[in-house]
């Protein structure tokens, strides 16, 4: 696998051009204030917004291939596009090979410059009041993941930009090759992850329990090794159907049981792979192909199950809620539910946004996850029966909820009462979750 | 005979861009490039900077040995191929030895033309285009004081500012009636020229040598001008174009022009042959006459799209076409061209002699065609973008004309961030 690597990444919306960051920029490359020996360049387009030049430090870079004298090379190790100004001959062919104005001549310096991300301390990123720039550092889990053996074979075959083959593999790869691993119907099974012909689709052995029974044989395989003596990590990947309707009674049983499993449940709002139908997880408002959308009806008339908090309310080891587009948070939930099952009940509920069954195009897949976490459609938090409900990330100055909605086909019918009632009933969620977070502090 | 699945000749751009591309798509299958240079891979272009003294020659390569190993690379040096039989799948090197190929890559490049001037043979002169002629040039530059440079192309023009530098009166004789035709027009190469007239160098343009003969001190020689006009110099520099290097192509059976003819994956017309860089003849952008561009980043292009065409990588993108480009930095200013001189109208031009500012915009139906500068920044990158995926700039295009660097990045934002 190859590297991951930090990166500074730039919100066009949170931008009003205040050029705090190009200041910044000048101060520490330059030692003026003039933002024209700024490395990053914010510019003005015809319609009031922002758009940003500045050196992607490409995988693959043009500037370095094109450079006669290499004086540019890429840094493997901080992925960083470094210059040397001893081998620099100042042709500026680089500039040619550059098609997003990330190096550039500078007068003032007397040859060509480029941001280096201050060594991994970029001094834009801190002067930015507004949160348009942020240094992603997520690239660690990558790095530090990245030799772990990924347990599914190559080739499922997952819808184009699936976040559940996501989930899937980032889970298994970290909870490692002695795993017995449940698959109940749903997209899991159904991209190929138990396998046709007699051969699996993982590197570890894995079941096809039906919908209802996931929780109950796992519970059974695990008592099974434990008596034979063997340590065992005993996880369910499941859908939201399977787990919160017919699923529901084993996984509530093994839940109270208190038996020593790692169920995850992949919440992709439905029945995605027979066809997207609703689930009791769907939510109010949407479409799928049960709550349709025509003269009458106008998507699903009821909100959606709890989920994670019904979970929480069985004072399970541990509970929590993840998503794809917060990968630091979703690793350390991981690590703790892994530390979790091995004494008691661990459940993990990680939300998947389905660009076939949620109708939205494949690339903007942990965009629109992004997008529910902000918007506090999705509430990122964790449970243990010691210290309570703990809230991942803040509450306060989430994004209006229509940028959320506006995202997904399923909700393009939406007439303004149903997003009224939308608002009221995530305000009420909101209350809720802030309730049992409140208790815990006290 | 040794084998390979893999077989490159050459070693600048085009070809390590070929070695790079076939190893991101295979890292197994036996790979060689063999190079006529006994050293490891470096640029023609830098060589004007190793004449200057401002490129240390033992830190100009593009590759170490480290790298060739690192990659499963067999690299061969001082090795000229000298013959290609296509049937055989396998060519022959000026040593004897045979190397059968899967697949070959074709990256010679070119080297100096020499002009049919009488007495040429008779006399000292330099040319520049490998490390050797640019460690002997460097020599020489140092001795110098009545330098005589043949051509106002980029390696004329290069050395003449090296010696002029260097404390040499310097003589620039150029066919052309400008310097760098080509890539500047006359408004343009008037700042360039009398940049030089100010720094003392002498350019006789819209000339040429018809005779030459050797001095009365050794390394000398004596050059006649078409109008009568005799010089004497101590330092003869010939830069009147380069060739491309093809003297291995006879009974290869490929199509060959000015240059080995190649399509949009630039592969010849015989079966399991590539060629790229300056030695390959490709299709040009504007009319799709195939030209040689000889250009070093569409030598890196070209080498990319050969090596993921050999390699079968299914992400290959087929050759967009050549567009003329160029950066020239004279005395310390900056020159750009991106784009044709004769396609399209001009709808900006600005010229400011005195502050050595110059600018040109040429527009055909709404499209950009070719942006030329001097002192006026601008991402000639993103132009080459705006260009090749010919973007409609009439909504914007008078703040384009106005600013074609801040307009340039909003539309690189718009469209391929």
């Amino acid at each position: 696998m190859g590297a991951a690597y930090n990166t500074i990444s730039f919100k066009t919306d949170q931008c009003d051009g205040c050029n705090a960051c190009m200041v910044a920029c000048a101060e520490a490359k330059s030692g003026t204030a003039d933002v024209l020996n700024s490395r990053i360049q914010i510019v003005p387009d015809l319609a009031g917004r922002f758009d940003l030049a500045m050196c992607r430090q490409c995988a693959d870079p043009k500037c370095v291939a094109d450079c006669p004298a290499g004086a540019l090379t890429k840094n493997m190790t901080s992925g960083v596009i470094e210059w040397d100004d001893s081998k620099c001959v100042n042709c500026l062919l680089c500039t040619v090979g550059c098609s997003y104005g990330g190096i550039v001549h500078n007068q003032a310096a007397g040859h060509v410059v480029k941001c280096d991300t201050c060594d991994g301390d970029p001094a834009c990123v801190k002067a930015c009041p507004g949160g348009a720039l942020k240094f992603i550092t997520t690239s660690r889990i990558y790095q530090e993941v990245g030799d772990l053996e990924d347990l599914f074979v190559p080739g499922l075959s997952g819808c184009l930009g699936c976040n559940t083959e996501l989930i899937m593999r980032h889970t298994l790869r970290r909870v490692g090759p002695e795993t017995v691993l449940a698959t109940p119907p749903g997209c899991i099974p159904g991209m190929g992850s138990v396998g046709y012909n007699g051969l699996t689709g993982t590197k570890v052995p894995v079941f096809h329990p039906l919908l209802t029974n996931t929780a109950s044989m796992l519970s059974g395989v695990k008592r099974h090794y434990k008596r034979q003596g063997r340590e065992v990590n005993a996880m369910a990947l499941a859908g939201d159907g399977g787990a919160s309707d017919v699923g529901f009674q084993s996984l509530s049983g093994a839940a109270e049981r208190g038996e020593q499993i790692l169920f995850i449940c992949v919440d992709n709002e439905g029945y995605m792979n027979t066809g997207m139908q609703r689930s009791s997880c769907t939510p109010f408002g949407a479409w799928t192909t049960t709550t349709p959308v025509g003269e009458h009806g106008k998507g699903k008339t009821q909100d959606a199950k709890n989920m994670p908090v019904l979970m929480m309310m069985h004072n399970c080891a541990y509970v929590a809620t993840a998503s794809t587009a917060f990968m630091e948070d979703l690793y350390q939930k991981l690590d703790k539910a892994i530390a979790a099952s091995k004494h008691g009940f661990a459940y993990l509920h990680i939300y998947s946004p389905c660009t076939t069954g949620w109708r939205f195009p494949s690339e903007e897949n942990i965009e629109v996850a992004r997008k529910a976490v902000e918007t506090n459609f999705v509430m990122l938090w964790e449970f243990t029966p010691g210290q309570g409900l703990q809230l991942s990330r803040p509450l306060d100055d989430a994004l209006p909820i229509e940028s959320y909605l506006k995202a997904l086909g399923k909700y393009r019918h939406l007439s303004a009462d149903q997003v009224e009632h939308i608002k009221s009933a995530l305000a009420r969620n909101v209350d809720v979750i802030r309730g049992f977070a409140r208790n815990a502090e006290a | 005979m040794q084998q390979t699945h893999y077989l490159i000749v050459g070693a600048s751009h085009a070809a390590l861009a070929a070695v790079h591309a076939i190893r991101m798509h295979d890292e197994t299958a036996s790979l060689t490039v063999v190079s006529k240079d006994d050293a490891l891979p470096y640029s023609p272009t830098v060589l004007p900077y190793v004449v200057s003294g401002r490129s240390d020659p033992g830190r100009v390569f593009l590759r170490d040995q480290a790298y060739f190993e690192a990659h499963n690379v067999n690299y061969l040096k001082g090795e000229a191929v000298t013959a290609i039989a296509a049937a055989d799948k396998c060519v022959s090197l000026a040593s004897g030895a045979r190397i059968s190929y899967e697949k070959l890559l074709l990256a010679t490049g070119a080297a100096p033309q020499l002009p049919p001037i009488p007495g040429l043979d008779t006399v000292d002169f330099h040319v520049l285009r490998s490390l050797d002629d640019a460690l002997r040039l460097r020599g020489a530059v140092a001795k110098a004081r009545q330098a005589i440079v043949l051509g106002a192309g980029l390696v004329g023009m290069h050395a003449a500012e090296n010696l002029a530098k260097a404390g040499a009166q310097v003589t620039v004789v150029e066919m052309q009636p400008t310097v760098l035709a080509g890539y500047f027009d006359r408004a343009a190469a008037s700042i360039i020229e009398d940049t030089f007239s100010a720094k003392g160098v002498r350019l006789i343009m819209g000339s040429k040598v018809v005779k030459l003969a050797p001095g009365e001190q050794s390394g000398s020689a004596r050059v006649t001008l078409a109008d009568g006009t005799e010089l004497q110099s101590d330092l003869l520099l010939v830069s009147t174009g380069v060739t491309p290097v093809m003297d291995y192509m006879d009974g290869s059976g490929a199509q060959v022009e000015r240059g080995i003819v190649v399509d949009d994956t630039m592969r010849t017309s015989v079966d399991n042959i590539w060629a790229a860089g300056d030695v390959a003849q490709a299709r040009g952008f504007y009319d799709g006459a195939k030209i040689i561009n000889g250009i070093l980043p569409d030598a890196v292009e070209q080498g990319k799209i050969a090596g993921m065409a050999m390699a079968g990588d299914p992400a290959l993108k087929h050759y967009t076409g050549g567009v003329p480009l160029n950066t020239y930095t004279f005395f310390g200013q900056q020159a750009v061209s991106v784009g044709s001189q004769s396609e399209g109208e001009v709808a900006a031009h600005r010229v400011d002699a005195a502050h050595k500012r110059y600018l040109k915009i040429m527009i055909k139906d709404g499209r950009l065609t070719g942006i030329f500068g001097i002192n006026v920044a601008f991402d000639p990158g993103v132009m080459w973008e705006l260009i090749l995926r010919r973007i409609d700039l009439a909504p914007v295009r008078e703040q384009f004309l106005a600013d074609p660097q801040r307009i340039g990045r909003m539309l690189m934002s718009k469209t391929w961030r």
